[in-house]
């Protein structure tokens, strides 16, 4: 209680850790904070897809065949590569926050180096498949020249396509940069046993990217 | 202790410690802040303004519905009118008005915090709000859309007008919504100070904290959707194109799954202030206390299931008209409760019937009246003779102005000497609540009766039977711009030459005025260890706690 009272500057407990803020009473008290709102975050996340899901379950519902169709005619081996990709990449962030916890910092930079390659990974094959389908004019809404599905509803499927998974790279762009700065900053000793938050935050935030990919794997590529 | 500590205001010193307003008064100490209380008047100030466009609008609006035919200016630039009217009051002023000004201002006072959890995203989402505006106002002088705040598919995606620049900036603040919603239910969740269980945290922050999750879950929503009306605009997508198979109604229920429970981040933000002047005004202990916190989450809760009755005509099944009917009255069942709580707390206080008073009486009829309304719109058959009138124009003023500008106004009262130390005029105040009252219902009853004879909402030219009720509506708006313009013009005096008033002029219990009025930057010397309820008026106050802080 008397820590809490104090202001800030005057008392050395305040003084004592640098990653304490002023108006936190305990640094334990400042993580739970700073993980519920990562939660939080997570959920306003989860509702921006929730949208695009919904707009594809009306719209598979009201045209079948199309979206099966369609769906046969996506990169399956470039969907399935991506899925291994980033399932991996979930790992080597866990191993990372594991490592920070137990006091190896370089162990846990290279962890992280591994999973940014594998972001690019992702990304480079996702950037293949885009190609592919813009030569093969499987494109969204007006754009769509793909002659060997030609079902009414096609084009639907390319415009839902084209949002979830442009929607998702733009999530792994900003969970690169979010790791990146993490990784720099547990080179630079920033985290240690005791401080860890910010690379567990990064690790669920990527955690979730990958989550959202393994539900836009099966509905985009297999069913 | 207690006498020195009043002569000293009654003289004019400064008090014991230096408030916020004086820890830096450089232009930049302000724009770079992190104290909630700073980012609080910040915010004020700003959606003040937007109050002011957005007033504009409307004056104009109502100006031009004194004569049926062409007057004044053309079709487009009425219809232009009433989108940016929407669109600046509900984007730009209601959503962020209780919620991050008082809100930002009083919350960490209530729990007995020092500031925000997240004080830098506090700030943040000031900016982020601030830039969304930019992108609004930049799309307004550049002529505006012309498809009402509602921005259905697919005039929305076809009409020329300026419609992505205004998506974007609806998009962008959005994100501020979001960042103090999530700032708010952590900050509630791990700041307590020692002392404030949760049935003991004050009614105004339980509202607001069912406002954040309705800011937190509701508006990624609108995020989404507004980014696929402007994907539709620019490259052609065609989700709610039904030329490429796409479903413009579930546009509109993307749409109202954000837009209806944007009414609640509305409405109870409102009830939270009158909650807290409730109790203050009638020194009586919060009756129903329970009920009334619950309620909120009731609200809250419920809000998300109701967005359907807004589709009521739009080809939605028989079932689904009733099932959203039905749930929709829960919100009155809910309001209800909290309404004959409120006045449970008056009865028998000993009520002190001062400016926010005023509006507390206010609001209570306006939300009723407003309320009943809306429950009487639930009704599908009802519905159907009342949609798109003005019935429901009136319905929703009532709602929106009637209830939530009241409470604002009640709780810019109530919180002006808390937020600058200083006393306006009460006698204007009055005169002000009084003009206000009176022109609001002159503005909107006769929009009710216009709606009920079957005069559409958003039509440039009307037929002359209707003239006389819009004349009198006119009348009525510039009552009640004249009462904004008093409240203006006594609270900048206010601001500079009133009198300085003591740490706690309401005598209130509310955890709020534990601490001088105005509070240093960081709040409290000693985080304060709360031993009794908020707004406990039976006890004495335990010895140094309330009077002499």
């Amino acid at each position: 209680m008397s820590e809490a009272a104090a202001l800030p500057g005057e008392h050395p407990v305040h003084g004592a850790d640098e990653h304490l803020a002023h108006h936190f009473s305990s640094l334990e008290r400042q993580v739970d904070a700073s993980r519920l709102g990562m939660w939080l975050f997570l959920c306003t996340e989860v509702l921006l897809f929730a949208g695009l899901f919904v707009g594809y379950s009306v719209y598979r519902y009201s045209f079948p065949a199309a979206f099966a169709a369609s769906s046969r005619a996506s990169e399956i081996w470039a969907g399935t590569l991506n899925t291994a990709v980033l399932i991996t990449s979930s790992l080597t962030v866990a191993l990372a926050i594991h490592f920070v916890c137990a006091g190896r910092q370089r162990a846990a930079v290279v962890c992280l180096a591994i999973t940014l390659f594998f972001a690019v990974a992702f990304l480079g094959i996702k950037a293949i498949e885009y190609t592919a389908h813009f030569h093969e004019h499987q494109l969204p809404g007006r754009y769509y020249r793909f002659e060997e599905v030609r079902l009414p509803g096609a084009e639907m499927y390319w415009a839902l396509y084209f949002l979830m998974t442009g929607l998702h790279a733009l999530h792994v762009l900003v969970g690169m940069t979010v790791l990146s700065v993490i990784a720099w900053r547990t080179a630079h000793g920033y985290y240690s046993p005791h401080y860890y938050v910010g690379i567990e935050l990064a690790g669920l935030y990527w955690h979730l990217v990958d989550l959202i990919w393994i539900f836009l794997f099966p509905l985009l590529y297999l069913i | 202790m207690r006498q020195s500590e009043e002569d000293r205001h009654q003289l004019g010193a400064p008090p014991a410690h230096e408030s916020y307003l004086c820890d830096g008064t450089t232009v930049m100490s302000w724009l770079n802040t992190r104290d909630h209380k700073r980012i609080g008047v910040m915010f004020l100030v700003a959606v003040v303004f937007f109050f002011f466009v957005g007033g504009i609008f409307a004056m104009a609006l109502r100006l031009k519905l004194l004569y049926p035919g062409p007057f004044l200016y053309d079709a487009l630039t009425y219809n232009r009118l009433f989108t940016l009217h929407g669109v600046t009051m509900i984007f730009l002023f209601m959503i962020p008005a209780i919620p991050s000004a008082f809100g930002n201002f009083v919350l960490p006072l209530m729990i007995g915090a020092r500031d925000v959890a997240f004080p830098r995203l506090n700030l943040a989402s000031f900016y982020v709000y601030l830039a969304g505006a930019v992108l609004a106002i930049w799309a307004m002088v550049h002529g505006g859309a012309d498809t009402g705040w509602t921005f259905y598919t697919p005039y929305s995606t076809t009409t020329p007008t300026m419609v992505f620049p205004l998506l974007l900036g609806v998009f962008v603040v959005g994100f501020s919504s979001i960042l103090t919603g999530i700032n708010f239910i952590v900050t509630v969740h791990t700041l307590r100070a020692p002392g404030i269980s949760w049935v003991r945290l004050p009614l105004f922050v339980w509202s607001i904290y069912g406002t954040s999750i309705i800011q937190v879950l509701a508006t990624p929503v609108l995020t989404l959707t507004v980014l696929l009306v402007a994907l539709e605009r620019v490259l052609g997508f065609g989700i709610f194109d039904p030329a490429r198979g796409g479903d413009p109604v579930l546009f509109q229920h993307f749409f109202w799954f954000y837009s209806h429970p944007a009414v609640y981040i509305m409405v109870l933000p409102a009830m939270a202030v009158i909650s807290e002047c409730v109790a203050t005004f009638s020194r009586k202990n919060p009756f129903g206390y329970k009920a009334i916190a619950y309620s909120s989450l009731g609200i809250a809760f419920v809000g998300f299931f109701t967005w359907g009755h807004h589709l009521f005509v739009a080809g939605q099944s028989v079932f689904d008209n009733g099932a959203f009917g039905v749930l929709s009255m829960f919100v009155g069942i809910f309001t209800a409760i909290k309404v004959f709580n409120w006045i449970g707390t008056m009865y028998r206080g000993a009520i002190s019937f001062k400016t926010p008073f005023a509006y507390i009486c206010g609001f209570l009829f306006f939300l009723v009246f407003g309320g009943m309304t809306g429950v009487a719109l639930a009704t599908v058959a009802l519905d159907v003779h009342w949609h798109d009138t003005y019935f429901i124009v009136a319905h929703f003023h009532f709602i929106m102005v009637g209830a939530t500008i009241m409470a604002f106004l009640a709780g810019l009262h109530y919180w002006f000497p808390k937020m600058f130390g200083r006393t306006y005029h009460e006698g204007w105040g009055l005169v002000a609540a009084s003009l206000i009252i009176l022109g609001f219902n002159a503005t909107f009853i006769p929009q009710f009766l216009l709606g009920n004879n079957g005069m559409p909402r958003r039509y440039y030219q009307y037929p002359d039977h209707f003239q006389a009720l819009n004349v009198a509506s006119t009348a009525g708006a510039t009552l009640l711009g004249f009462g904004f313009l008093i409240i203006f013009i006594y609270l900048v005096i206010a601001l500079r030459w009133g009198p300085r008033c003591e740490p706690n002029p309401w005598r209130s219990k509310g955890f709020e005025w534990l601490t001088e009025s105005p509070p240093p930057t960081h709040n409290f010397d000693q985080i304060p260890h709360i031993t009794q309820d908020p707004h406990d008026y039976r006890t004495h106050a335990p010895s140094g706690v309330y009077a002499d802080v």
